[in-house]
């Protein structure tokens, strides 16, 4: 072997800092994003917002002309009843989808699962909304009832369906990264193929399937337009899923759009914005502390 | 060269990424210029705001293309709000509003942009109180609408408007309402509700003229206000009366006009400045009898011929 060319040389120390470069970017536009979000609404946070009324009034008023109201409770509990409905549905569907995918199915029926499965994820979140301004409002109000179709249940399902592809694409992968010689060795003691499943592959898979889950979630949250039409946009703390509600999401796209530039109102927005931020913050650390709590078992 | 010490190379990095930061922000903080009128010889007129004018507006640009084919009229909707917010940044060259623009708006517009606000009246609509095809009630008071719709207000179920409402079981009462940034919205909440009452929560606040009939349309128990000229087979507009008990009016051009129905409102158009070249005409023409009828046939009511003119609408 001879001498490398000085070129290589040369280049290897750039490379490296493009790649460092690239790891770094991430992290710095994560708080980058987090300090402009909340550099907005920073001064009406700091000025006179009551953070009480802010929590706990469920009276949203923004453009109330004579008593502005700004109460982010209905709207935190609209987020909350959506996405929890939405995983109760798709969390069951997406995990069974992914073991059925990656452990029970035909070669050939597994790829044209794939596909669908990838068909679904691609569909827009406004074709969605769509679906359920129109078939799904009309369904529910047949099938339950209903005064109206455009409730947490038809966000929810709606939601649902938006997530399940998530949780099976990643939930598959999970399942496909751990090793054969686990599924042969657990045949080999006589188990059947559930307990296959059952026993050896879940518990391998673990962190897998609960990093699936909670992209569906955080899916689920932050999705905006198809909540916005699906749910009804009604600023009230459900009762049932058969209520309307409003969703965080879909107030900020709903309203900031007219909000004066550096208004109250304005500012009011991009705080919701900034508390969006947190929740997704709360649910991805509580994962990450529940896997690395799994690990140390 | 590059140093092998890993600090220095951090710092290098942190170097990098604050320049590359500091190019985005000063990007971001930069006023847009105001947009050109004119590209590749064409002209173009921007024109944004009311939901309620969207339909109107597009006809407009459609025969205006047609008759003069050097100018293209791009037409789009968003709220009353969401046109004198592009006005105010200087984005558009005529907003469509529904509503007044509050003084605080035209200051607003005045010191970004140098130029005040014009306001036109274009044309006027009947807002209509649309209920479901079923629904057998044939009249409402704009008291029994301020119960329905305001905060404090009583009225939830049909019964209580003295109707039995054989296609809504559970007998509720379904607010259909607009988003905040809708012109329709505020008309209406000052309209039924006064100055100073807010609407009710609960409403469902949907994103367009067109959703709101639509809605009801599909929801038998629902009811909801849009410009009369969204009405569909499926819906049916209410008659209004001034007070309970009092004769109630169909919207229509010649209620509108004759003030008979109470909730009309004007429809304006905004430039910046004095309107001048491609926007002048365009507006000219606007107020033209064939302009004029175009408000007819999308379903608004036409202005009177001594209210037709630039001049005479300031």
């Amino acid at each position: 072997m001879t001498n490398r060319p000085r070129l290589e040389t040369r280049a290897e120390p750039i490379i490296e800092l493009i790649i460092r470069l690239c790891g770094i970017s991430a992290i710095i536009f994560v708080f980058g994003i987090f300090f402009f979000v909340f550099r907005e609404g920073a001064d009406f946070l700091f000025r006179e917002l009551d953070l009480f009324e802010f929590f706990t009034s469920p009276e949203w008023y923004p453009t109330s002309v004579s008593n502005k109201r700004y109460g982010v409770l209905a709207l935190i509990a609209g987020t909350a009843s959506v996405t929890i409905l939405a995983m109760v549905i798709a969390v069951p569907f997406g995990l069974g989808a992914a073991i059925f995918v990656s452990e029970f199915c035909s070669p050939k029926l597994k790829e044209t699962f794939k596909i669908v499965i990838e068909l679904l994820a691609a569909i827009p979140s406004v074709v969605w909304g769509f679906i359920g301004l129109t078939i799904m409002n009309e369904l529910i109000i047949d099938l339950f009832n209903a005064p109206i179709g455009l409730t947490v249940l038809n966000g929810g399902i709606i939601l649902a369906l938006m997530s399940v592809p998530i949780i099976v694409s990643i939930g598959e992968d999970a399942l496909k990264a751990v090793p054969d010689s686990y599924r042969e060795a657990a045949e080999a003691l006589g188990a059947t193929r559930w307990q296959v499943v059952y026993k050896v592959l879940l518990p391998a898979a673990k962190n897998g399937l609960l990093a699936a889950v909670l992209l569906g979630v955080a899916r689920a949250i932050g999705e905006t337009m198809a909540v916005l039409m699906a749910t009804g946009h009604a600023v009230q703390i459900p009762h049932g899923v058969l209520d309307s509600v409003r969703t965080l999401t879909a107030t900020i796209a709903a309203e900031l759009g007219e909000a004066p530039v550096h208004s109250d109102h304005y500012q009011v927005l991009f705080l919701i914005g900034v508390l969006l931020f947190s929740i997704t913050f709360v649910v991805n650390l509580t994962a990450d502390l529940i896997v690395k709590g799994i690990r140390q078992k | 060269m590059f140093s092998n010490s890993p600090f220095k190379q951090n710092t290098m990095v942190l170097v990098y990424l604050a320049v590359a930061f500091a190019i985005l922000v000063a990007g971001c903080g930069q006023k847009s210029e105001e947009t050109p009128t004119s590209s590749s010889g064409k002209s173009v007129i921007q024109n944004a705001g009311s939901d309620t004018m969207v339909n109107l507006a597009q006809s407009w640009a459609e025969e205006y293309a047609a008759i003069n084919s050097s100018v293209s009229v791009e037409v789009s909707g968003g709220g009353s709000g969401t046109g004198i917010a592009a006005l105010i940044n200087g984005t558009v060259d005529i907003a469509n509003c529904s509503r007044l623009m509050k003084p605080g708006e035209v200051q607003r517009a005045t010191s970004n942009t140098g130029m005040t606000p014009q306001k036109f009246v274009v044309g006027y609509d009947a807002l209509a109180v649309y209920v479901h095809k079923d629904n057998p009630l044939k009249q409402i008071s704009l008291g029994q609408l301020g119960e329905i719709y305001g905060e404090g207000g009583k009225t939830t179920k049909w019964s209580q408007l003295g109707i039995k409402h054989p296609a809504c079981p559970n007998d509720e009462i379904i607010r259909v309402s607009r988003q905040s940034n809708s012109g329709t919205y505020h008309y209406f909440r000052e309209a039924i509700l006064g100055k100073k009452r807010d609407f009710k929560l609960g409403s469902r606040d949907l994103h367009g003229s067109k959703d709101v009939v639509e809605l009801v349309g599909r929801t038998p128990c629902a009811i909801g206000y849009s410009g009369m000229g969204y009405a569909t087979e499926h819906v049916k507009k209410l008659k209004i009366a001034k007070k309970a008990g009092a004769t109630g009016y169909e919207p229509s051009v010649e209620t509108a006009l004759n003030g008979t129905y109470p909730i009309a409102r004007p429809l304006y158009m905004y430039s910046l400045g004095e309107p001048t070249g491609e926007v002048k005409k365009y507006i000219e023409w606007i107020y033209s009898d064939f302009g004029q009828k175009i408000v007819e046939t999308s379903g608004y009511v036409p202005l009177p011929q001594d209210e037709r003119g630039m001049a005479k609408t300031q």
